[in-house]
């Protein structure tokens, strides 16, 4: 599988009177050809960012970036037609309606008009395609953004918080146009804040804090790479929890007492538990070990997992204190 | 080509270029009409019957002039003696020039003479609309996030800017010229009809069609100026703010405070008169605070000619700022 999008030490820098802001800090990612790629990070951590300066809206200052074998942003006016792309929320000039919309769109960039109807009926779009675009609701302005990124019929799509506005419906109709698409030969980079979907529909994901790469690789690796060998246990008397966390710990094994069960860490066999409790006379409720999911593994990494009593602000994530405040 | 195409649609298509273009011509046909319904053809008939009022006021004048003679007479030596001159052969006395029949024609239209001046009319007309869609073409397309998109597509921000920036002066350019044909083919039947054609050698014509000239590319001056502010500002409020400072500033705050100054052609950073001056070709500013003595003319003031060269040139150089300075951001601002 060949690599239709890399990027190796992307920086950019942000200088204000406030101080100077590393917004992308060393940032890697490649996309495999034909995947779903979900990219991810938390508000702040340089996501659009990265997507803007792929694309050329913003100068890098520093790094390197390749988009279907081409150095962009050199190369971008030759690939740019082989690239779609919405990035962040749907932006269009509201009195004209749909159609003329991707109808100039399709005229910029040399593509057949009948593309305009295809795409149109693609998204749903169809029978509001002559009403203007400042009488729709964000879900359809989203799909029209979607619209637009498809006009060119592109090898790659690139697409920001696609499932912004949404309803369900639309967004399990978004999820299975994207497997579609991967499937007819697109690669499709998606940026999303909704991981339950990342988690269903990637093949492979990026996330970033901070404006570094915290992790990368296919869904299934990422999870086996930080999912641990915690197992919740219960007893049949919540009054012998504290017991049960004394005997396991007596067989060498991490335990944390929590109010109604133990969490007991890095247990390569369960059958350790039931012995060392059994032994105390102590028996088994709730054996039950613990499946990390995406979300959870995000909030581990880029240490964004809400505190009780805290408030948590935007630019607090992994690494920020040293790399990504103002005023550094 | 294609994407000249795209941004020539996206002008026409636009409800806001539709709306300015046909107000502005609804003014231009509102001025036409009160020019045609004003004049009138003039003949013998309305020769003698100017003529003859001509004379029946200074009969009336003259009439006047004899009572109240009589009456200066019959007060000398009396009380209201003062209320006369003293020698009462000084007083007026009516002449037929003083009531000449031509203060008497009706008004008509000389095409020779009028014309030039509905050009400039229509100049400044179209130059404040070319001003505002060419500041709404750019502004907009970055407020709406337009722009964005587009450059997604045509990932080359000079290209893109410059594309639409002609494609804007292409289509004001044939709006301003056909409106002009029109305009003229008008007033020509407005000088038939209600004046006279007369005096349009082939020397008229070509300074006429030189001042449509100029006049065309005063709108397409307007256009991109405002072009370049929007796209300075990435908005059109910024042109329009641009606009309204310097009026409010410099056309009104400062040359008050210099006039009340005494500075001499204080009105030389008035636009008008720059605008004037390329029109017509030249403008003589007058500074009557200063007293050039001669035996044969007497007092004569100071003066200033700003001439339509210098005129041009001062408005290309304020062009190429401005569009240059909006090509350079273009070229080196992140689009955020």
């Amino acid at each position: 599988m060949s690599a239709v999008l890399e990027i190796a030490g992307l920086q950019k820098t942000y200088r204000s009177r406030k101080g100077v802001r590393r917004a992308l800090d060393g940032f890697d990612m490649v996309v495999e050809s034909g995947q779903v790629h979900g990219f991810l990070g938390p508000n702040g951590s340089g996501k659009t960012t990265t997507l803007r300066t792929l694309l050329g809206l913003i100068t890098p200052n520093g790094g390197t970036m390749t988009l279907l074998g081409r150095e962009v942003p050199a190369a971008l006016p030759e690939v740019a037609g082989k690239v779609g792309a919405i990035v962040e929320s749907p932006q269009f000039f509201g009195p004209f309606s749909a159609k003329d919309t991707l109808s100039l769109l399709a005229d910029a960039g040399g593509v057949d008009q009948r593309r305009v109807f295809e795409v149109l009926e693609l998204v749903g779009l169809r029978d509001r395609a002559k009403d203007r675009v400042k009488t729709y609701s964000l879900g359809m302005k989203q799909r029209l953004a979607v619209a637009s990124a498809l006009l060119k019929n592109p090898q790659l799509l690139i697409l920001d918080e696609p499932a912004n506005g949404l309803d369900p419906g639309g967004i399990r109709e978004m999820r299975t146009l994207m497997r579609n698409l991967a499937e007819s030969g697109m690669t499709v980079l998606l940026s999303s804040h909704i991981l339950g979907e990342i988690q269903l529909i990637c093949d492979s994901v990026t996330i970033i804090s901070a404006g570094r790469r915290v992790a990368a690789g296919s869904v299934a690796d990422v999870l086996a790479r930080h999912s641990s060998t915690s197992v919740r246990v219960r007893v049949e008397s919540d009054l012998d929890m504290p017991v049960a966390a004394e005997a396991l710990r007596a067989a060498g094994v991490q335990v944390q007492l929590e109010p109604d069960h133990l969490m007991v860490r890095n247990v390569d066999k369960p059958g350790l538990i039931t012995r060392a409790l059994a032994a105390r006379d102590l028996y088994v409720s709730e054996l039950a070990p613990v499946t990390v999911d995406l979300e959870s593994v995000f909030l581990e990494l880029t240490g964004t997992a809400p505190v009780d009593g805290q408030n948590r602000q935007v630019d607090q994530s992994a690494m920020s204190p040293a790399q990504g405040a103002w005023g550094q | 080509m294609s994407l000249f195409k795209a941004e020539s649609r996206r002008l026409v298509k636009r409800r806001f270029t539709k709306w300015l273009v046909i107000g502005s011509l609804v003014v231009l046909a509102a001025i036409a009409a009160g020019v045609f319904l004003t004049n009138q053809k003039v003949g013998p008939a309305q020769v003698a019957a100017a003529q003859a009022e001509a004379d029946r006021d200074y009969q009336q004048a003259l009439q006047q002039a004899a009572t109240d003679r009589q009456q200066c007479e019959a007060a000398k030596g009396t009380a209201s003696a003062q209320q006369w001159p003293s020698d009462c052969a000084d007083m007026y006395t009516p002449t037929p020039d003083n009531y000449d029949y031509h203060g008497y024609m009706p008004s008509t239209f000389e095409f020779a003479k009028t014309f030039k001046v509905m050009v400039t009319t229509l100049a400044a007309i179209f130059a404040l609309m070319a001003f505002v869609i060419g500041a709404s073409f750019v502004g907009a397309e970055w407020a709406s996030g337009g722009m964005m998109n587009l450059l997604l597509w045509r990932p080359q921000r000079l290209k893109v800017l410059g594309t639409k920036l002609v494609a804007l002066l292409t289509g004001l350019a044939a709006l301003t010229a056909v409106t002009l044909v029109a305009w003229t083919g008008f007033f020509w039947l407005v000088g038939k009809l209600r004046g006279t054609t007369t005096g349009m050698t082939s020397g008229a014509w070509q300074s006429l069609a030189l001042t449509e000239v100029r006049a065309t590319v005063l709108v397409l001056a307007a256009a991109a100026l405002g072009f370049g502010l929007a796209s300075l500002g990435r908005h059109t409020a910024m042109a329009l703010g641009v606009a309204i400072g310097v009026v409010v500033l410099f056309q009104f705050g400062l040359v008050t405070v210099l006039s009340l100054a005494k500075v001499k052609f204080a009105e030389a950073l008035l636009v008008p008169y720059w605008v004037a001056a390329w029109m017509d070709k030249s403008v003589k500013l007058e500074n009557w605070d200063k007293c050039n003595f001669s035996s044969s003319q007497g007092c004569e003031p100071d003066t200033l000619t700003i001439t339509w060269q210098i005129s041009g040139s001062v408005l290309a150089g304020i062009i190429v700022l401005v569009v240059g300075a909006a090509m350079l951001t273009m070229r080196s601002r992140d689009v955020t």
